[in-house]
């Protein structure tokens, strides 16, 4: 569905969000659009035009989802429709590929669905839509909702939140809900108190300073991506990967952190990054440097009653980062394996190294043999071997549907080979 | 020519339409069978208790503690079933079973007021299990000889002839996975009873003769008294063929039992835990070729995972052994076919049904041995195409044996695949780490049901007073287009725009005795039908139209809903005439009726000619694969398929685009895993959601995508001279997979045999890679190939 939400480059934008793991009550006060909303069998709109002409629907289960995440993409206000070439999964008339990137299909194959989203054109003149991106949205109301049984609170701020937290240790605090909305929906769970902090504005900053870059708790992943627009090029690599822009809509920093996955992705970019997490609870503000954070399988340091409240990221930046991510499926999958590198590279010798692993113990680990092994030697394949030999052995990675121990082992190693190629091909090139 | 091969001119049919449902789909307007719900007053709603034990005997069942919590109506258990306590057609399904037969089999289901109060009813109904041993996987089925149904033998010439003339003989064992289905619409079914306690089922059903045959029968009534509808499915691929018969009577069951209606849809993890999937199978072969390459003999045994009961395993058997020739002439055969017994979810039809498997076992064969025979694969497999004048192992002709090499001289042309090759081996030369290939595989695939009875269908069309018609066949629309198809075949045969016709929901108390919408034989079927009955209609007004127009009835032409004499002296238009032949009290609808001519089918010696006509197509499939963690992307596809002369060549295209994709996930990406352990979890499904389960995605669909249509292709003695494609084109996949294995050889040396497991995936591919790397020392040395693979040895 879509949700009218504050835009970067206009006042509204259309953002696509998974209905499915969004709870009514998160919406109250709320602008929601559905494909029901976008057209009629009779007059359709430019997305259900293309997709219904050009065979983009078989059994048509699927499509009101596509059509959603279609229709945000068509409506993005930087859109640019030049007829330019902007790279392998972009039209010409700018439509990022992305955007459907967390829809699934299983009759068409995709291709028709790829080309009806490249044969849209602009918004037209009167296009309801388009006309209310100029508008701010609604904001998000806070909410007290019950039921008799279970409550839905939306705290108005982060105080209020905290108090209610600190009287009713057994809220469960939800922000994007992509995570606890799975729990709900196959695991079976239920919250009897719901707390929504993702709308909470001391949650939801985005500040630079000389020192460091703090990233609010209950951003999305989407406003991150779009606020830092490249100037972490480690994380500009990681969000790609993450998830599909559909999650990304709503997913959070905060939530990624919270839920102590030992298989989530920014926890390995955030350590190679020596990211420190803010929290905060009744009694005030502690920092806490994220290779302390987790303490066992989906434990950490956070006590009762503290709410992650941002991520704070030290400057100046490494010179040499990545992030590689092992999984089945390109778009849209859980990571096997997860590696964030950050190196700092002086006239040929390692500085300093960190490298945050995650998929291969029970909490998102630092590679500390392996950085050891790597500062103040030089950036060489010998070194570079002898290291990736180390890596191998960090952690103690299962086997499991994902992958095998094996691969896992080995994919630690092949991870910093592989960065070391493409240093070596970006001095060559 | 045929009759019913023949186009009128300008025909509705061949035109490029969406699908008739694009609209409502798009729009979200789209109805399926658990949309009723929200229309239907007082509904039930229908929650298994599934039991956590791969094999047990329940000994007690309580399900008074569920019947406190608030909300919950009945429990439904075996005491209620007034019929036959079983789900299926071979009496080996219980619909409530006593023994649980795999992890997560239903035991009994609860009915509550909502949703939420049925699952915490069934959280809480207790029963006694008392384990018994497991068989976790086909290996373990083989070594205790857990097997169950017949085992055919697929035999001509003299398999020792074959091996005695061979220069080169190899032989090899390979195990590959099923595949979930993963329709987008899990398993729903809306039940209730009428005044006259008629049963009603709407269900997302492939089968709906089947369904309401098996709902009468747990509810011990006869036919006449169920009926069953389905509206349309969000897709099925042969997950809808047997599967929803035993929910829709659980939910009939229910609406008997409370005189409610009730409401049963399972989940994505409850479908996947407790429905089948594509058999996966385990093949042990040998392979004899003579100095040019040319298959001289095959001998093999291959094993399909039945799951626990035999479901549709025999005719997928059968398929599987009909096609392991795929596009080759193989002089001397023996293959041996088991179905094995596991404790399992009971595996079943899925797009190919067994055909898919039996021609991987071929394909991986000579994908193995071509570096091992010096030959180019591509090559290698031309060598081996039938020609004319040469039959199938199970005795029947290969007609248009040339369409094969057609489809393939086309797509390397098309494909630019000779060039290609020489840039891809220079792109190899300069890329350590990254290796690229190209690969052509061919499709041959029997077209009508194993069983010669089920190549029979029925259509019902009424021609109203004001000239509008509607229709209504046997077939279930799957987002395959059939509908699209049969409005297309009503408006070419009546002669009038697309329109004034409409088709109404499949359901049986229109058209009985309906077989399956499977075998990719729906337009073919229910085709001939519909034309069937549209003739007869049609030859009715002709006669009328003569005495208006003063002509012969051979002499009158109904086109584009205008009525006229032959030379055009005389008109009057569609509506006029309907009004006129009902005055004069000419009959307005008829029931259609078809069965394919020429068929038969001897199970037990496996001999016969079962299919009409075989469809053909070949693809050829460029990878990428990266050398440091074995992912890999598809760059190029390009396709040449054999559709005859299209009914409808959008909707042929979607069939051929998807299929291709499907298979592809089949080969490379969709991985299901079970616990094989002894621990508490042993025989779990792993994957039982999407998040472990990874269908393809964007990431998975060809950079570039070009399909064509083989022009001229009309076949003869079919509807309008098309050719199914419900299924073909999934298999069109294969080269994918040997792109892949090409790309591995690419790291190592080109001479060797690689391995490579099913599916393959990032992690496989990355092994076989290991391997290659490692093959310039003897295969002693080679790092230990991960499990589930066969290895290959020259014998
Ligand atoms: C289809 C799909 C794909 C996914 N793919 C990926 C992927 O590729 N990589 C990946 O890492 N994850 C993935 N996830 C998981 C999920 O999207 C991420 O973990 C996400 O970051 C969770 O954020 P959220 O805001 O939605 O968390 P929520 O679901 O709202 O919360 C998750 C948990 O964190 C707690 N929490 C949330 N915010 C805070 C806070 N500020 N302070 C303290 N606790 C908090 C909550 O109490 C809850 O326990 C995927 C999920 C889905 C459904």
């Amino acid at each position: 569905m879509l949700v009218a939400r504050p835009g970067v480059t206009s006042a509204t934008e259309w953002v696509a969000i998974n209905a499915c793991l969004a709870p009514a009550a998160a919406l109250a006060g709320q602008e929601v659009v559905t494909s029901e909303g976008l057209g009629t069998p009779e007059v359709l709109h430019p997305v259900q035009r293309e997709m219904a002409v050009r065979g983009g629907s078989q059994c048509g289960y699927c499509t009101p989802g596509f059509i959603c995440s279609m229709a945000a993409e068509y409506y993005r206000p930087d859109r640019e429709a030049d007829g330019a070439d902007h790279g392998e999964v972009h039209g010409p008339n700018g439509f990022d590929l992305h955007a459907l990137s967390g829809n699934l299909c299983r009759c068409t194959g995709y291709r028709p669905i790829r080309d009806a989203a490249y044969a849209l054109g602009t918004p037209q003149g009167g296009d309801r839509l388009a006309d209310r991106r100029e508008e701010p949205p609604d904001a998000p109301e806070a909410t007290e909702f019950s039921d008799g049984e279970r409550t839905f609170v939306r705290p108005a701020t982060l105080s209020a939140a905290l108090e209610l937290l600190h009287r009713n240790p057994r809220t469960t605090v939800i922000s994007g809900c992509t995570d606890w909305g799975v729990e709900v929906n196959i695991r079976g769970s239920r919250a009897d108190c719901a707390l929504a902090i993702d709308r909470l504005p001391e949650l939801r900053g985005l500040v630079v300073t000389e020192e460091y870059l703090e990233l609010g708790a209950a951003l999305t992943l989407t406003e991150i991506e779009r606020g830092l627009d490249g100037r972490v090029p480690l994380l500009a690599e990681l969000f790609p990967q993450f998830a599909s822009r559909l999650i990304r809509n709503s997913a959070t920093l905060g939530g990624n952190l919270g839920t102590g996955s030992p298989i989530g992705d920014s926890p390995p970019a955030l350590l190679a990054l020596d990211a420190r997490v803010v929290l905060s609870g009744i009694g005030g503000e502690r920092e806490v440097p994220l290779a302390d954070y987790f303490t066992g399988y989906r434990q950490s340091v956070r006590r009762t009653g503290e709410l992650i409240k941002a991520v704070r990221i030290p400057l100046p930046l490494a010179g040499l980062t990545a992030f590689q991510k092992i999984a089945k499926r390109r778009f849209d999958d859980i990571s096997s394996v997860a590696i964030g590198f950050a190196l700092d590279i002086d006239e040929g010798t390692v500085r300093r190294a960190r490298i945050g692993l995650g998929g291969i113990a029970a909490t998102p680990i630092r590679a500390y043999h392996t950085e050891s092994a790597l500062e103040g030697q030089p950036w060489t394949r010998s070194t570079v071997l002898a290291a990736a030999g180390l890596l191998r052995a960090e952690g103690t990675p299962m086997d499991d549907h994902r992958a095998s121990s094996r691969y896992r082992a080995a994919m630690l190693g092949q991870s910093l080979l592989k960065l070391y190629a493409r240093s070596i091909e970006e001095v060559v090139a | 020519m045929s009759n019913l091969s023949q186009r009128p001119e300008n025909p509705v049919v061949g035109v490029a339409l969406p699908h008739e449902s694009a609209g409502l789909h798009v729009t979200g307007a789209a109805l399926y069978t658990d949309d009723l719900v929200h229309r239907t007053k007082d509904v039930l709603h229908a929650h298994p208790v599934q039991v956590p034990h791969a094999h047990a005997r329940i000994t007690a069942l309580r399900t008074e503690p569920a019947m406190a919590v608030p909300g919950v109506v009945t429990v439904l258990t075996a005491e209620d079933v007034p019929g036959l306590n079983d789900a299926g057609v071979s009496h080996d399904e219980p619909l409530f079973p006593s023994e649980v037969m795999f992890h997560g089999h239903a035991v009994c289901w609860v009915l509550g007021e909502t949703w939420e109060a049925a699952r915490l009813g069934a959280q809480v109904v207790e029963f006694d299990a008392e384990p018994l041993p497991a068989v976790a996987t086909v290996a373990e089925a083989i070594e205790t000889d857990s097997f169950q149904g017949a085992q055919p033998v697929l035999s001509r010439g003299d398999i020792e002839e074959g091996f005695a003339k061979a220069a080169h003989v190899f032989s090899g064992e390979f195990e590959f996975s099923g595949q979930e289905h993963f329709y987008l619409e899990t398993q729903a079914a809306l039940a209730f009873v009428d005044e006259n306690e008629q049963v009603f089922v709407h269900s997302s059903t492939q089968h709906p003769s089947e369904t309401q045959e098996i709902v009468a029968h747990v509810l011990g009534r006869p036919s006449h008294a169920v009926t069953a509808q389905c509206l349309r499915m969000g897709g099925g691929f042969g997950g809808k063929e047997m599967q929803p018969h035993g929910l829709a009577a659980v939910a009939a069951l229910g609406a008997t039992v409370t005189g409610r209606p009730v409401r049963l849809r399972l989940n994505r993890t409850q479908d996947m835990l407790m429905t089948g999937k594509r058999h996966g199978f385990h093949a042990r072969w040998r392979v004899g070729f003579d100095l040019e390459g040319h298959v001289l003999a095959l001998e093999a045994t291959v094993t399909a995972d039945g799951g626990w009961s035999m479901d549709l395993s025999a005719p997928v058997l059968a398929r599987a052994l009909c096609h392991i020739d795929n596009a080759y002439w193989i002089p001397h055969v023996r293959v041996h076919g088991r179905i094995a017994k596991t404790n399992k979810q009971s595996n079943t039809a899925f797009r190919g049904f067994g055909g898919p498997q039996g021609m991987l076992v071929f394909e991986d064969i000579l994908g193995r041995c071509a570096p091992l025979l010096g030959l180019d694969p591509i090559e290698l497999r031309r060598r081996n195409f039938y020609q004319a004048g040469q039959s199938t192992p199970y005795g029947q002709p290969v007609r248009h044996p040339e369409r094969i090499a057609g489809v393939w001289e086309q797509v390397i042309d098309n494909g630019d695949v000779l060039a290609r090759q020489q840039e891809i081996a220079a792109f190899n030369a300069g890329h350590e780490h990254t290796k690229r290939a190209l690969a052509v595989t061919p499709v041959k695939f029997g077209i009508s049901f194993n069983l010669t009875a089920f190549n029979q269908a029925g259509a019902l069309v009424h021609v109203y007073k004001d000239g509008s018609v509607l229709i209504n066949h046997g077939g279930t629309e799957m987002g395959q287009g059939l509908h699209t198809k049969m409005l297309q075949v009503a408006a070419t045969t009546l002669g009038i725009p697309l329109d004034r016709v409409r088709l109404a929901p499949t359901r049986t108390d229109k058209v009985p005795n309906t077989s399956a919408t499977a075998a990719s034989s729906g337009a073919d079927l229910n085709g001939g039908a519909i034309k069937n009955a549209c003739e007869q209609i049609r030859e009715r007004l002709h006669v009328v139209a003569a005495t208006r127009l003063g002509c012969g009835p051979g002499e009158v032409r109904i086109a584009e809903g205008s009525v006229s004499t032959l030379d055009g002296t005389a008109s009057l238009d569609w509506d006029e005439l309907v009004m006129a032949a009902y005055l004069q009290r000419v009959q307005l609808f008829a029931a259609g009726y078809y069965r394919t001519e020429g068929l038969h089918w001897d199970a037990t010696t496996f001999r016969g000619s079962p299919f009409k006509y075989f469809a053909y197509g070949a693809a050829a499939t460029e990878v990428e694969v990266d050398g440091f963690t074995g992912a890999y992307r598809t760059l190029r596809v390009d396709i040449v398929h054999d559709v005859g002369d299209s009914l409808s060549p959008l909707v042929d295209l979607g069939q051929i685009e998807g299929g291709f994709v499907q298979g592809a996930g089949w080969l490379t990406l969709e991985d299901l895993r079970w616990d094989t352990g002894d621990g508490q979890g042993r025989g779990r499904l792993l994957t039982q959601a999407a998040s472990t389960y990874k269908l393809p995605s964007f990431s998975e669909m060809p950079e570039e995508f070009n399909v064509t249509l083989l022009p001229h292709a009309e076949e003869e003695g079919v509807v309008y001279g098309s050719k199914a494609v419900g299924e073909p084109p999934l298999m069109l996949a294969f080269s994918v997979r040997e792109a892949l294995r090409q790309a591995v050889a690419a790291f190592g040396s080109p001479s060797i045999g690689v391995e490579l497991a099913s599916p393959a995936t990032p992690e496989a591919v990355y092994w076989a890679i290991e391997r290659a790397r490692a093959a310039g020392t003897p295969p002693a040395a080679v790092i230990q190939p991960p499990p589930r693979e066969g290895r290959l040895s020259r014998a």
